[in-house]
């Protein structure tokens, strides 16, 4: 076992068990919390693969602020008091976790284990080498994502503002 | 191997006693400078076991042993795991932010560098952001968990309040980043310590007799940038004018009114490390960070030609010195600005940081990027 091994094992089995308990937490805000937790360890993920860009922008986006914004949502509508539990929700989401779970298992099988990361480049994984392939090979894209967000701030706006 | 990890972990220890000391002094300096400021004494009855010999000492002991001896009450409707783990979150981000700020230029002990920085990450400030971000769960987590509906109120402020200045605040730092050219915070301190002389384009070199001799620190290329993060660093901090998560008039003591003894020393010492990491990252961003002007790493070499050579270790002492000095003024400005100011209404908050902070950090990046482009 070398210490990098080591760390992927703590840290996925941390993650398992975050994951594990954001599905079955009864408590939304302890669902939440318990899925910021698995976000902050994905970000942790991407430090070992060379990748500390990606791994900010994880807890940076993600754990940050949209997180936030789903606390906030939950804590004003407590739907402790709206929805109780459904046969065919359950049902439904055990079929889509196993086929979900099926497809692992296929890519895995064909899959070698990787050695240890190493970063290809003294660049890989840094700011410029994202930045520079985002505004190059995948301009459009980029820009294209840039404007859906856009479009829905503006309707965000406008469905808000409507009833005034 | 092990020598590298005994450097980083007495740097670590370094940073963070320095940090806890500093957030612990600031909470009597904040008691004496608003005593200042009103025309009181302030507190100044700390006796311990019958000696109040030293004002200060005595203060700075008496006020955390009363905490951590104080009843942990935890509301019974609450969430008894949640409101233990929220003051935990909001110390967290403040005391991890100082991992990237550099504090000194290199250390050369015989053949080894030693970096004055606990960690060279290359997304530097994206990581202080990514940390300030996460400082919204402390208060969000730790009002939910109270459940009481004034804690509730100030953590639905406070959450709001912070996202919204998070945005100005990056905005803000992106026209500094465009000038020094890079995202570590090492560099930045390091380019601040070229004068505006050196880096002037031909294009502006008449200005060289008039402004060459000060030092290229960003407040002089960028002081629109300092105003616009000081102002969103100080909301972020969520302290007068910016206190609607608390605010005491309305919500009693907002998002920790339902917080006693220990945990509430936590938001309490979590507030002073976030003072003080503001005051870090104006420093480094925009006051030269650890940089003395015209000190080289081999002396000083004053604008008109005199040059002074000092040994290496003088260098360093210095240049942490300046960090320091840098600091603890940055610190005092807030504290100043806090007892000087009153609270702003909600709707001014949110107006002043979408409508006025947000375009004006557009323009500054806009006007950055046309006269980096015009006068290259």
């Amino acid at each position: 076992m070398t210490p990098s091994l080591i760390t992927f094992y703590a840290l996925a089995g941390l993650l398992v068990i975050s994951s594990l308990l954001v599905v079955f937490q009864r408590n939304v805000v302890h669902s939440a919390m318990a899925l910021v937790a698995a976000l902050c360890l994905i970000a942790i993920f991407f430090l070992t693969l060379h990748a500390p860009m990606v791994g900010v922008l994880q807890v940076l986006i993600y754990a940050g602020a949209i997180m936030v914004l789903f606390l906030f949502v939950i804590m004003f509508l407590n739907p402790a008091a709206l929805e109780q539990r459904r046969v065919t929700w359950w049902s439904l989401g055990t079929i889509a976790a196993l086929l979900l779970a099926g497809a692992f298992v296929a890519v895995m099988n064909g899959s070698e284990p990787t050695p240890d990361p190493i970063a290809s480049t003294e660049l890989f994984g840094s700011p410029e080498m994202l930045a520079k392939s985002l505004f190059t090979d995948f301009v459009l894209p980029f820009e294209i994502a840039s404007v859906l967000l856009l479009v829905a701030i503006v309707g965000a706006v406008v469905l808000a503002k409507r009833e005034h | 191997m092990i020598v590298d990890v005994a450097i980083v972990a007495a740097k670590s220890v370094l940073v963070l006693v320095m940090v806890l000391n500093l957030a612990g002094m600031l909470g009597w300096v904040e008691r004496k400078a608003s005593a200042l400021i009103q025309d009181r004494i302030g507190a100044n009855r700390a006796s311990i076991l019958g000696f109040a010999g030293l004002g200060l000492i005595n203060t700075m002991v008496a006020d955390p042993v009363k905490f951590l001896t104080k009843e942990d009450f935890i509301p019974p409707q609450g969430d008894r795991f949640l409101h233990t783990l929220a003051p935990c979150m909001a110390l967290f981000p403040a005391l991890v932010t100082f991992a990237v700020i550099p504090f000194g230029d290199v250390l050369v002990l015989g053949d080894r560098v030693i970096n004055l920085q606990i960690a060279n990450l290359n997304v530097g400030i994206l990581y202080v952001f990514a940390m300030a971000s996460f400082g919204v769960y402390g208060i969000v987590i730790g009002a939910w968990a109270s459940n009481n509906k004034f804690s509730l109120l100030g953590g639905v402020r406070g959450s709001a309040q912070m996202i919204s200045y998070e945005v100005a605040m990056g905005l803000s730092v992106v026209g500094v980043l465009m000038v020094y050219g890079t995202l570590e915070l090492q560099e930045i301190a390091r380019g601040q310590g070229a004068l505006i002389g050196e880096v002037l384009p031909q294009s502006l070199r008449f200005l060289k007799p008039a402004i060459g001799w000060l030092p290229a620190w960003g407040i002089f290329l960028q002081p629109l940038a300092f105003l616009l993060f000081f102002t969103a660093a100080i909301a972020e901090t969520k302290r007068v004018p910016f206190d609607l998560p608390e605010g005491e008039s309305e919500l009693i003591a907002g998002y920790h009114v339902e917080y006693s003894g220990g945990k509430f020393l936590m938001f309490f010492a979590g507030e002073f490390a976030e003072i003080v990491t503001a005051a870090a990252l104006t420093t480094t961003l925009f006051f030269g960070g650890w940089q003395v002007p015209y000190l080289m790493r081999d002396g000083f070499h004053f604008p008109w030609g005199t040059v002074w050579l000092l040994p290496q270790i003088a260098v360093v002492l210095m240049q942490v010195g300046a960090f320091a000095l840098k600091v603890v003024f940055f610190c005092w400005l807030q504290i100043l600005i806090r007892w000087s100011v009153p609270r702003f209404r909600y709707d001014q908050v949110m107006r002043l940081g979408w409508k006025m902070l947000l375009p004006l950090a557009l323009v500054n990046v806009i006007i950055t990027a046309i006269v980096i482009v015009a006068v290259q």
